[in-house]
């Protein structure tokens, strides 16, 4: 059970948040254009790694506001907190 | 209580205050502040259970939560009776009863017993080997395996105890009362940090509190008197709580960790009433100091099992903090110093002490000269190589070592002792640091794990720590504590102490014998009755992880996840192997480091507290009217409403034959409803929806249909367009709150540039929904002042209303294919609407009907509801909803994927009508269809979603899913059924009034 520094409300427990899976994946602006294989590669495709990784993550039980959150997946540990549309920090 | 067991000296135990408990039936007595095992053992009472598989006669063996033995079942209510206690944990109190648990019929006259003579037809893994096959059989041993192993009994009835939860959040928390956790605690309160102290006994203090020997102390004081001294100064400090008998169960990342408290356990049966019996805190500490101490190990030899033989610390502990004496005539049997302390402990309170058997080399600590000048026979270099006596100890035989400890020469000793004390040394409690994600490194001069890198912000200290002298002790506890909480200067820096030093250390994990290992029995995992043979034989066969020879022989798998035996089973596993210990890795320790109640778990989350329950603004009037209910999600949805002694088919019926030919009203106030506003309002819907909106007139509704990305349909329901920037959507009841999180999703993170708001409203409104050829003139009659006409208030549109000067909304829309009208009207107002149309249909006979009949009649339209006629991989396609999907837009969510290679397949499941042959037969919901009858294996090619009997039509209607279902039409189809087949035919999905002619009636 660890803790997520909500960008909004501040550090509350990870019982309050849940998972959007990974990060700065970006839902195509011409779906239409793309080929099969293309549109499966944005719909299904997701990292999934031990180590650090780039995730969404969504204050449910809070603000309800969606942002950005870099975790080691092996320690849960969390080195990075950043708002929707803000720049990553570099890997 | 034999009297001559008890000894007077004693400052734990008030011996004014004498309980009386019951044992096996038995009455017996015991002082306040004894545990069940010190009590028993003051009644001389050593056999209290039969070992689980050969069910040889097993007596109490420690003094904590590591006894493998003493496990117990306490009370004997059917609510409140627990299995597998630890009698060295239970403190006694009036009217406790206890019993053994693993005999039949009784602990002294046990069938399964017969398992011993047969052992060496039980060989590790047996239960496996022999059970597994023929599978047919294993009926026929369980039952045998389940009596004679007897587990313990759960209890039959709900528990009748509180148990509660807090959270707790602390600068420093210290786990664990022992010497270095004091010294730390009163370190870190005295610099003003918010500190926590817990320790699982009931008094601080440790093994130190009662170690009161010239060979240990502190500034001119016996260790006991001068801990016992910091232990008062402890009290004076605000900032620091301490918590006795609470055990830390569970140490997760992020310093997050759970702590049980018993609160009522220890008080007398009539006390505990209306109390909470444990709590459970959850812990979040910016900083933990792990003071765990260490356990005693057991030394492995031939009959080291029977009652009598007992950990020499817990001898130590029953004389010195019980004033219990395990025996009258002792003999010490050890590897290390410490057992000299249980030599003196008990010279000091007139128990013989017979023979050490030691199987070092003489050696000359100041410990063992104290122990010397006593005048007891100290055998060097020599191993007990048997035991003897059946339900109790009354001998040992003892042999020399061989130089290099293989083997034992000479001749047999025998001494006879009514109690042997054994100890193989330490192990520290690492279990809450590998808990908390911590790696060991191993020791090799004494064979212990201890503590190495952890990632968190926590240190152990003490004997968890690898430090077993007193000195040691102290001088790391402050160096590592000063450090680790930036202290400069510390009270404990210049403490003068005395301490014997342990000279020589020697360890031998398997004993030798003078018979062969296959005639012998070495017990290594005691509860779960494996021997050192047992580990032989599994690397014999083979085995080579420590992990699977673990699960084969079922080493350290019991309750105390092998506290006892881990040590030795690696240390057994890399001799006969070749391989070092360090190398080895160790098994897992898993939380809870001793077991949790259920109720402590769950605390307050029980009966009603268990989930949410919603209910709708006139729910008290469904009760009135005798509704039944239905959950949907964590609502109480009215679900039918019988009349006199109506089954629900009869409601059903009778409701839905009502709606159509008269009216009938519906609480839909469970419906999602989402406020959407902002001027890009009309565009968000566009994209959510897979129809278009922006036409949408203003005071006009629209069936939307939501799909998730794959296409699939995710939610549906009818939204209204309020004014210009302003929209009132409505989801299903159970879709509600993903829906609002989906959009929000997107509105976040995707289209961040639209200006659009979303605000749940569902709890703000409640809606009375009237359907029927007279809701117009009820409604008229509600609300004299709307003008009702088709030309004024059309289907699919909506209108501001004043009923009794209070705004509402009417929408003219409909679930159910008839005229049909929804106010919504804030919350509180909504009963009395609700009760108003009851009222003014009163003339009409408006019958009132719950979600049932609503599904009926939305089925006799043909009108789907997703979750029951979708399953997340139907497109709005496959439910022949072609005309929802919007041909002219550019993009919503979902559209690409409609025609991927496999959306676009012809042969997909695809939603139909069903009609029986026998109008009469019901099809079963879920049930499978298939093309022929006579092919085997037959293809199934769906299946039915949604059947009911329809009044209205005076015949069975269903609603299916099937392969390639649209093209199928007209055809014959089979649902086989387990005792007959029923003949179907495809129809369309509409029943009823294709034409719509009902929703202007
Ligand atoms: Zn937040």
């Amino acid at each position: 059970m660890f803790l997520i520094n909500c960008p909004y409300c501040g550090e509350r427990d990870q019982s309050e948040f849940s998972s959007g899976g990974e990060a700065h994946i970006v839902r195509p602006k011409q779906p239409t254009e793309l080929s099969d294989d293309q549109w499966a590669e944005y719909l299904f495709m997701r990292k999934n790694i031990k180590g650090v990784q780039f995730e969404r993550w969504n204050h449910t039980h809070g603000c309800r506001k969606w942002f950005n959150v870099v975790r080691d997946t092996s320690n849960d540990i969390i080195h990075a907190v950043y708002k929707m549309g803000e720049k990553p920090p570099v890997k | 209580m034999s009297k001559n067991l008890r000894t007077t000296n004693n400052k734990f135990i008030d011996q004014t205050s004498r309980i009386s408990f019951k044992f096996d039936g038995k009455k017996l007595y015991g002082f306040k502040g004894d545990t069940l095992a010190s009590a028993l053992l003051a009644n001389n009472i050593h056999l209290v259970g039969r070992s689980f598989k050969y069910h040889r006669p097993r007596g109490i063996m420690t003094c904590g939560s590591e006894e493998p033995n003493a496990i117990l079942q306490v009370g004997n209510d059917p609510s409140m009776t627990e299995p597998n206690t630890r009698a060295t944990e239970i403190e006694i109190y009036e009217g406790l009863e206890a019993s053994s648990q693993n005999c039949w019929p009784s602990v002294n006259f046990d069938l399964g017993a017969v398992n011993n003579f047969f052992s060496p037809l039980i060989p590790a893994a047996f239960y496996y080997k022999t059970f597994m096959w023929p599978a047919n059989f294993w009926k026929l041993y369980e039952y045998f395996i389940r009596k004679s192993a007897g587990l313990g009994k759960s209890p039959t009835e709900p528990d009748k105890d509180i148990y509660d939860q807090r959270y707790l959040h602390c600068d420093v928390l210290i786990v664990g009362g022992g010497i270095s956790g004091i010294m730390a605690a009163k370190t870190a309160a005295k610099n003003n940090l918010n500190t926590v102290l817990i320790d699982d006994k009931n008094t601080l203090g440790g093994t130190t509190i009662f170690q009161e020997n010239e060979c240990y102390k502190i500034n001119n004081l016996y260790s006991n008197k001068w801990l016992k001294k910091e232990i008062e100064t402890l009290k004076s400090f605000k900032n620091l709580t301490i918590k006795t008998r609470t055990s830390l169960a569970a140490y997760h990342n992020y310093n997050y960790l759970l702590a049980r408290e018993n609160l009522t356990d220890h008080l007398d049966l009539n006390e505990k009433k209306d109390k909470i019996r444990q709590r459970l805190w959850k812990i979040r500490s910016k900083k933990v100091i792990i003071a765990t101490g260490a356990m005693e190990r057991p030394l492995i030899f031939n009959n080291n099992d029977r009652p009598g033989i007992i950990l020499s610390s817990s001898i130590k502990k029953y004389i010195d903090y019980y004033g219990v004496k395990c025996g009258q005539k002792v003999s010490l049997f050890t590897n290390n110093d410490s057992a000299y302390e249980t030599a003196i402990s008990l010279n000091n309170s007139g128990v013989t002490v017979n023979s050490i058997v030691d199987i070092r080399d003489k050696t000359n600590s100041l410990i063992v000269k104290e122990v010397d000048k006593l005048g007891i026979k100290i055998h060097w270099k020599s191993s007990v190589v048997n035991t003897n006596g059946y339900k109790k100890i009354n001998s040992i035989e003892i042999m020399k070592l061989s130089d290099d400890g293989a083997a034992v020469v000479g001749k047999k000793i025998k001494v006879e002792c009514d109690c042997l004390g054994i100890s193989g040394g330490w192990t520290p409690r690492v279990h809450l640091f590998t808990q908390s994600g911590g790696k060991l490194k191993f020791r090799i001069e004494d064979n212990v794990f201890l503590p190495d890198k952890s990632k968190l912000d926590q240190i152990s200290i003490g004997s968890c720590n690898g430090d077993f002298e007193l000195d040691e002790v102290i001088k790391n506890s402050v160096y590592l504590t000063n450090k680790f909480l930036e202290i400069n200067n510390n009270d404990y820096e210049n403490l003068e102490i005395i301490s014997s030093k342990e000279i020589n250390k020697k360890n031998i994990w398997l004993l030798p014998s003078d018979k062969p290992l296959g005639k012998t029995k070495p017990f290594l995992d005691f509860q779960n009755d494996s021997t050192a043979n047992d580990i032989k034989l599994a690397l014999r066969e083979g085995f080579k992880s420590i992990e699977h020879v673990k699960r084969y022989t079922t080493t350290g798998m019991a309750t105390d996840q092998g506290k006892l035996s881990n040590m030795h089973a690696l240390g057994i596993i890399a001799e006969t192997a070749g391989v070092k210990m360090g190398e080895l890795g160790t098994t897992t320790f898993r939380p809870p480091y001793t077991p949790l109640t259920f109720g402590a778990i769950v605390g307050r989350n029980v009966g009603k507290f268990f989930d949410i329950t919603r209910k709708t603004p006139m729910h008290d009037w469904h009760v009135e009217n005798k509704a039944k209910f239905e959950n949907v999600g964590q609502w109480k949805r009215a679900w039918y409403y019988p009349k006199d002694n109506e089954n629900m088919y009869e409601a059903v019926q009778r409701e839905s034959k009502a709606a159509r030919d008269s009216s009938g009203i519906l609480d839909a106030s469970t419906l999602g409803k989402i406020d959407i506003q902002g001027s890009d309002a009309s565009e968000f819907l566009n994209r959510v929806y897979t129809n278009a909106w922006s036409k949408l007139e203003i005071g006009k509704c629209r069936y939307g249909l939501m799909l998730n990305e794959d296409g699939m349909v995710y939610d549906d329901g009818v939204t209204t367009r309020l004014s210009e920037n302003h929209y009132l959507m409505t989801t299903t009841t159970g879709g509600a709150a993903n829906v609002l999180s989906k959009l929000e999703d997107y509105l976040q993170t995707e289209w961040p540039e639209l200006d659009v708001y979303l605000t749940s409203v569902t709890d703000h409104y409640g809606t009375v929904s009237i359907c029927g050829p007279n809701s117009k003139k009820i409604l008229s009659k509600v609300i004299p002042d709307l003008v009702l006409s088709d030309e004024e208030f059309p289907h699919m549109s909506f209108k501001n209303a004043l009923i009794d000067n209070i705004k509402c909304r009417v929408m003219r829309i409909s679930f159910t294919g008839e005229l049909s009208y929804e106010i919504n009207i804030q919350s509180s107002y909504v009963k009395s609407v609700w009760e108003k149309c009851i009222d003014a249909g009163k003339e009409f006979d408006i019958t009132p009907y719950g979600t049932e009949t609503m599904h009926l009649l939305r089925a006799e339209k043909g009108f789907i509801i997703t979750g029951q006629d979708t399953d997340g991989t139907m497109t709005p396609v496959d439910l022949q909803m072609d005309w929802i999907i919007s041909k002219k837009k550019y993009d919503f969510i979902g559209k690409r994927s409609l025609y991927r290679s496999d959306t676009i397949r012809e042969d997909r499941k695809q939603l139909v009508g069903l009609l029986t042959e026998d109008p009469k037969e019901i099809l079963e919901e879920g049930a499978q269809i298939v093309a022929e009858t006579n092919k085997k294996p037959i293809e199934m090619i769906g299946h039915v979603t949604s059947s009911y009997f329809s009044p209205n039509l005076n015949k069975s209607i269903a609603l299916a899913v099937v392969k390639n279902g649209k093209k199928l039409k007209g055809q014959k189809m089979f649902v086989p059924m387990k005792d007959k087949t029923i003949n179907v035919t495809i129809t369309d999905t509409v029943f009823l009034d294709k034409e719509n002619k009902r929703l202007n009636a």
